[in-house]
């Protein structure tokens, strides 16, 4: 059955980690739906939020394929019952003078913020849930996109858990 | 101790226990090459024609001794040249260091003469790879290496090193050889668990390949073998770790391997796979692979567990560590019933192979047959890759490990001269024996020269049959018999190219000339090459068509 899973990856801060990341999955075949790369709190690491769908069998073979790059420390799946997913989204949508309080009103109900106007046009900053960003997106479709791009997702498990734990997948 | 990058890299080779490098020279290297002229009494240049021919020399040289192979080549062409050699060392878990110079840094992404990325084009076909832009961090990168391409599954590690860093000095401090490192990931329960499943079974089966000859394990399979009254076979990596005549021994698995194996495999209600990964040419269909069976897999790397074939118990770990710890948790059994259903599969099912060809060409089993006759069991067989390498798989009574080199996962035509002068100069206390195609001598013969030049007495044996004669094989089976590409008919005299190249040469035209003219062969001290005549038409037989399984066997 065809899931989608979300891995959280810690590496070693070095040049070429995402290149060897990302050409793992072309090489063995894995799909990849987003990637992000962030700093984290240890200068010497980054962190990589990988989306992927697939099979338990991808699953299990990415995970292992990935634990066996010397440059990866960690490799965790975040269950969505108990983490979280933001994904960044930036808009920019036609907005003549006719449409801006419509488009107003929801910027304002999906908690967005208008980051830039013009006679013609908004850029339209959201934050949330893929879903929602989703949702939003198909309200403002019928207005005009003039261009969008979207973060990926970055994630990371609720409460007191983190991936440091010793519980998570380890070299 | 204030020395230059390249002076770092060879003490740290010298310390990391190194005194072999095959390799060719070039602008990029040349300050490396500037001190191996001064240590030439520590560690000996081997001189290939080609980077290809170092890289598959130090491949064999690798698998010889179990030792890591080191290779070393000028940047640009000198380093792809290298990329065949280290994929296919990749493919079957050889340890190797691969040296690559590379344009000054401040020509590094310029497209500069000869420069090229090769730690991106080498990416998957390593375990790691080092861009050393810093000569502070050279001597450890060094040690990094040879560490990562030992530890756990082994591989090849490639170092990219620019020619400014070779020049610069830096404060060097001597280190310790690596230490192996070997996780072992299982638990006592699991062990405890695959000893009921295998005390318990009936019709039990051992699949070994070559993580238990990489692992040192071969005569621990034998005592479980022995122990529990179990059947082994073996993959083509796995040839050499239980003796070919022992009672207990089916031979190869797989396409081209024995039926019996296939008749056991499919009959099986356990299959203890050991070292070994499940791969296309042995499971030719995975999931009708043992469909029977229980399947418990012990392997040192964890993601080849359920990779190619899903398993009820996986122990991930150093295949020698774990037998030392599981024969005396299983039980002395007798298992007549299973073992004499085995035993009739292998007299019905695996003879002789027959001749599909016509004429009075040489057979290829009788020569192999001969060739080990006159060998006397202190022998390195090298092949390369193609009907003659099935043949010999099949055919030769290969028992010690690392006896048999070959390229199994890449399958890299052209491998087998190179790895023979690797092998040989690791063992210069063995007899090294090359089978070879030619197809593939075609593609790499140019080692002859090396072979001279150092006067390495290794016996190459052409099976010339003047085509390529697997894809032709699959072509006469699946494709009309339409040959496509694959009649070469070339005009090579191989005598006298062997005497071009300062060899010796002989020829064998049929079958009755074998022993005469091996006779010559074997008394002959050096480099040589036989031709040996074989008919175009003969076949690799049995075969289990990709996809398939023991039902749709070829026999003949």
């Amino acid at each position: 059955m065809q899931e989608q899973f979300v891995l959280s990856v810690i590496v070693e801060n070095h040049a070429g980690v995402l290149a060897r990341v990302s050409s793992l999955f072309s090489r063995r075949g894995f799909n990849i739906d987003s990637l992000t790369v962030s700093a984290t709190d240890n200068p010497e690491n980054s962190r990589i939020t990988i989306v992927v769908k697939g099979d338990t069998y991808i699953l299990d073979q990415i995970t292992k394929q990935l634990m066996k790059l010397e440059e990866v420390e960690k490799v965790e799946r975040l269950l969505p019952e108990n983490s979280l997913f933001r994904e960044l989204l930036l808009l920019k949508i036609h907005a003549p003078v006719e449409s801006r309080s419509y488009i107003k009103e929801a910027v304002e109900i999906y908690r967005a913020k208008i980051l830039d106007m013009s006679p013609v046009t908004m850029i339209i900053e959201l934050t949330g849930q893929q879903s929602k960003i989703d949702a939003f997106l198909e309200i403002m479709k019928p207005f005009g996109i003039i261009e969008m791009c979207r973060t990926g997702i970055t994630a990371m498990a609720r409460g007191m858990s983190t991936i440091y734990d010793p519980s998570t997948i380890t070299d | 101790m204030l020395l230059t990058g390249a002076e770092i890299l060879i003490e740290t080779l010298i310390e990391q226990g190194v005194d072999t490098i095959f390799g060719y020279p070039g602008g990029a290297v040349l300050n490396i090459y500037d001190v191996l002229y001064d240590k030439r009494d520590r560690i000996t240049h081997i001189l290939t024609a080609h980077e290809q021919g170092a890289a598959h020399a130090a491949d064999g040289y690798a698998r010889a001794t179990g030792k890591t192979g080191v290779v070393m080549a000028t940047s640009g062409p000198g380093a792809t040249n290298l990329v065949t050699g280290i994929a296919t060392a990749y493919m079957d878990s050889v340890p190797m260091v691969a040296i690559t110079g590379n344009v000054a840094t401040e020509l590094i992404g310029r497209d500069s003469f000869q420069e090229v990325f090769i730690t991106g084009i080498t990416m998957p076909i390593t375990k790691h790879n080092f861009f050393v832009n810093d000569v502070e961090k050279l001597a450890d990168t060094v040690r990094k290496a040879f560490y990562i391409a030992n530890k756990g599954r082994p591989g090849p590690v490639l170092i990219d090193i620019p020619k400014d860093v070779t020049a610069q000095k830096c404060e060097f401090t001597p280190g310790n050889r690596f230490r192996v490192e070997l996780p072992n990931r299982y638990t006592e329960e699991s062990l405890a668990l695959a000893a009921k499943y295998i005390n318990q079974s009936h019709r039990p089966l051992i699949y070994i390949g070559g993580g238990v000859i990489s692992s040192g394990a071969s005569a621990l399979v034998r005592e479980l073998a022995e122990k529990t009254d179990t059947p082994v076979c073996c993959s083509m990596m796995g040839l050499g770790a239980m003796p070919y005549d022992h009672p207990n021994n089916l031979g190869m698995i797989g396409m081209h391997g024995k039926v019996a194996a296939s008749m056991a495999a499919k009959s099986c209600d356990l299959l203890i796979a050991i070292g070994a990964r499940f791969s296309d040419r042995v499971a030719t269909k995975a999931g009708s692979f043992a469909p029977d069976a229980m399947c418990i897999h012990i392997d040192i790397d964890p993601a080849e567990i359920g990779k190619n074939k899903a398993v009820d118990l996986d122990i991930v770990g150093n295949t020698y560590d774990v037998l030392t710890q599981l024969i005396p948790m299983t039980e002395k059994a007798e298992r007549k019933a299973w073992i004499d259903t085995v035993n009739e599969w292998k007299s019905k099912f695996d003879c002789k192979p027959r001749s599909s060809g016509s004429g009075n060409h040489v057979k290829p089993w009788n020569l192999i047959e001969k060739v080990y006759m006159r060998a006397g069991g202190n022998e390195i067989i090298v092949t390369d890759v193609g009907q003659h390498q099935m043949w010999v798989a099949q055919c030769y009574p290969f028992s010690a490990p690392r006896s048999l080199l070959t390229s199994g996962g890449l399958g890299t035509m052209g491998y087998g001269l190179g790895a023979a002068i690797g092998a040989k100069i690791a063992r210069p206390d063995k007899r090294v024996i090359l089978f070879v195609g030619d197809g593939g001598f075609h593609m790499n013969m140019n080692e002859l020269c090396t072979l001279v030049s150092y006067n390495i007495p290794v016996t190459v044996f052409v099976m010339n049959n003047s085509v390529l004669g697997m894809v032709r094989q699959w072509q006469s089976f699946f494709y009309n018999k339409r040959y496509s590409c694959t009649t070469l008919n070339r005009k090579t005299d191989y005598v006298r190219l062997a005497e071009a190249f300062g060899a010796k040469g002989f020829r064998i035209s049929s079958d009755d000339d074998i022993d005469t003219v091996l006779d010559q062969v074997f008394s002959y001290d050096g480099p040589c090459v036989v031709d040996c005549i074989i008919d175009r038409d003969e076949k690799v037989i049995p075969m289990i068509p990709s996809g398939k399984t023991v039902d749709d066997i070829i026999i003949e």
